[in-house]
């Protein structure tokens, strides 16, 4: 251990930082008369995404990765609006980005499609940014940057133009397009305006509801907001159908299969809940240190949190 | 030997690339939104000193490399080898030319130095820090001058020459970063 490893890595002004954005976004929900609530953190379940994993606790269960199952149950009792200020864990998440353990603002709004979602996100996120906004659909974005469509392009014409671009041989579809998706597209959005991409490939609906795009190939009702470069915000216009619901389980747990990875026991309370009827609604989590990092023009995750994994 | 899941990557790890031993020397962690995520890479190959970079899936392992940085002392050369001695065990290691690179102008008989090993044979050699080595060679310096007008060039015992301030004459040690390869000072007898 260095001398000084014991020190915080942010600097007081970092601190005071998260505390008045704290403050403004409290207030901003509270004006729109969203209740705050808390949920576990710790819970018998955590989620089957193939590409996100859990930090189990032995014996207690799993450190959540996002409070979304538990506050779906709570609309599911009718609580209305609600909104969180939550940790959340992702094992093997660390980089300058990411941290294992990072704080989500999620929120869900009864009755919001995706377009009020994401008009409500820009109405936080714009005065707190001081940018102005776009909107753009992931298929034509991501054709503009690559020249391929990402819904129809053969996935060995992706899995080539992603090993163009320095990726590892072999990979499918799906994984070329995050790859392209991270490597080329995100750099390449206008970093002064907060970017809005919608219709999302139907595979990476994930908790989402999926519909037809105008040209009839199946998207996700989903959006994520870009600022600067980085990702802010991931929203659905959430799956209510549990038999879906189940059904998505069962799919994630034959690609962790696939993948090598242990399978996630499907949380039935969760579908419990979708089954009395989950209110038709729409969410969306944040990053805060990710809003931050943007805010202060930080380029890694350690300048706004104190103490990064491998010193906390 | 063990292999190295992604999530074990950081810098300084040794690693099996290509089939040859590498050092991390940055590894940044890329997830798209709920995608898949990538680990990208900077390494170091050890035997050629080039810098690669690879992306890799996370999750995907690597083997790791049977490399190991002991310190040992340099014995002598027999103008095909140098020859570096463990200091416990008196075992001793012959390096080649390849392995001794630019570390050998500044090599001196009995001064310790850093040996990487791989599957236990010398792959590089750094020379200490600081080594002090006699003048075997230098113009004559003016009277009079002190430090700081640019110096001359000097020999020195190992066959490297490095500037020297006008006032430091042949037959004199003086002290060398082998990292910058400048002069530091005189070594008084």
């Amino acid at each position: 251990m260095s001398d000084a490893s014991w020190r915080p890595t942010t600097a007081h002004d970092a601190l005071k930082a998260r505390a008045d954005l704290l403050r403004s976004v409290r207030a901003f929900f509270d004006a729109r008369g969203v209740l705050e609530v808390s949920t576990p953190l710790l819970a018998a379940h955590a989620v089957s995404d193939e590409h996100i994993d859990a930090i189990e606790v032995p014996g207690h269960g799993w450190l959540q990765t996002s409070p979304e199952y538990h506050m779906k149950r709570l609309l599911a009792a009718g609580s209305g609006p609600i909104y969180q200020i939550a940790r959340a864990f992702r094992d093997g998440e660390a980089g300058a980005r990411h941290n294992p353990e990072f704080t989500l603002l999620e929120w869900y709004r009864p009755g919001f499609d995706l377009d009020a979602l994401v008009d409500e996100c820009l109405a936080l996120l714009g005065p707190l940014c001081g940018a102005g906004a776009e909107r753009r659909r992931f298929r034509e974005l991501f054709a503009s940057v690559t020249g391929l469509d990402p819904l129809t392009s053969a996935a060995a014409e992706l899995a080539a133009r992603a090993e163009q671009a320095g990726a590892p041989a072999g990979l499918s579809g799906p994984q070329a397009v995050d790859y392209l998706m991270a490597l080329e597209v995100e750099p390449a959005l206008d970093p002064a305006l907060l970017t809005v991409v919608t219709d999302f490939p139907g595979w990476a609906a994930a908790l989402a509801q999926t519909s037809e795009d105008r040209d009839g190939a199946r998207v996700a009702r989903r959006f994520e907001i870009y600022h600067r470069g980085l990702e802010l915000a991931n929203g659905y216009q959430e799956l209510l159908d549990a038999d879906e619901q189940a059904r998505r389980f069962e799919r994630d747990n034959e690609k962790r299969r696939a993948a090598g990875k242990r399978p996630m026991t499907a949380d039935l309370y969760l579908l419990a809940a979708m089954r009395a009827g989950l209110p038709p609604c729409s969410g969306v989590a944040l990053g805060l240190e990710r809003l931050q990092m943007v805010l202060s023009g930080a380029g890694r995750i350690e300048r706004v949190w104190p103490f990064p994994f491998g010193r906390a | 030997m063990a292999s190295y899941s992604t999530s074990e990557f950081k810098s300084g790890l040794k690693l099996m690339l290509d089939g040859d031993p590498c050092s991390i020397i940055e590894n940044e962690f890329v997830k798209p939104g709920k995608g898949q995520a990538f680990n990208r890479v900077k390494l170091r190959n050890l035997k050629t000193g080039k810098v690669i970079e690879r992306t890799f899936k996370s999750g995907d392992s690597l083997e790791g490399a049977d490399v190991l940085d002991v310190t040992m002392q340099y014995i002598y050369s027999d103008g095909e080898f140098w020859h570096f001695m463990d200091p416990n065990t008196f075992d001793q290691k012959p390096a080649g030319a390849d392995a001794v690179g630019d570390a050998k102008q500044w090599l001196k008989e009995e001064d310790m130095c850093e040996v990487t090993l791989y599957n236990g044979e010398p792959l590089s050699v750094s020379p200490p820090n600081f080594v002090e080595l006699e003048i075997v060679q230098t113009d004559p310096g003016l009277k009079g001058d002190t430090a700081g007008t640019g110096g001359k060039p000097a020999t020195l015992s190992t066959g490297a020459v490095v500037r020297v301030p006008l006032f430091v004459q042949e037959g004199e040690v003086i002290k060398v970063d082998t990292r910058t390869g400048e002069y530091v000072g005189r070594i008084k007898n």
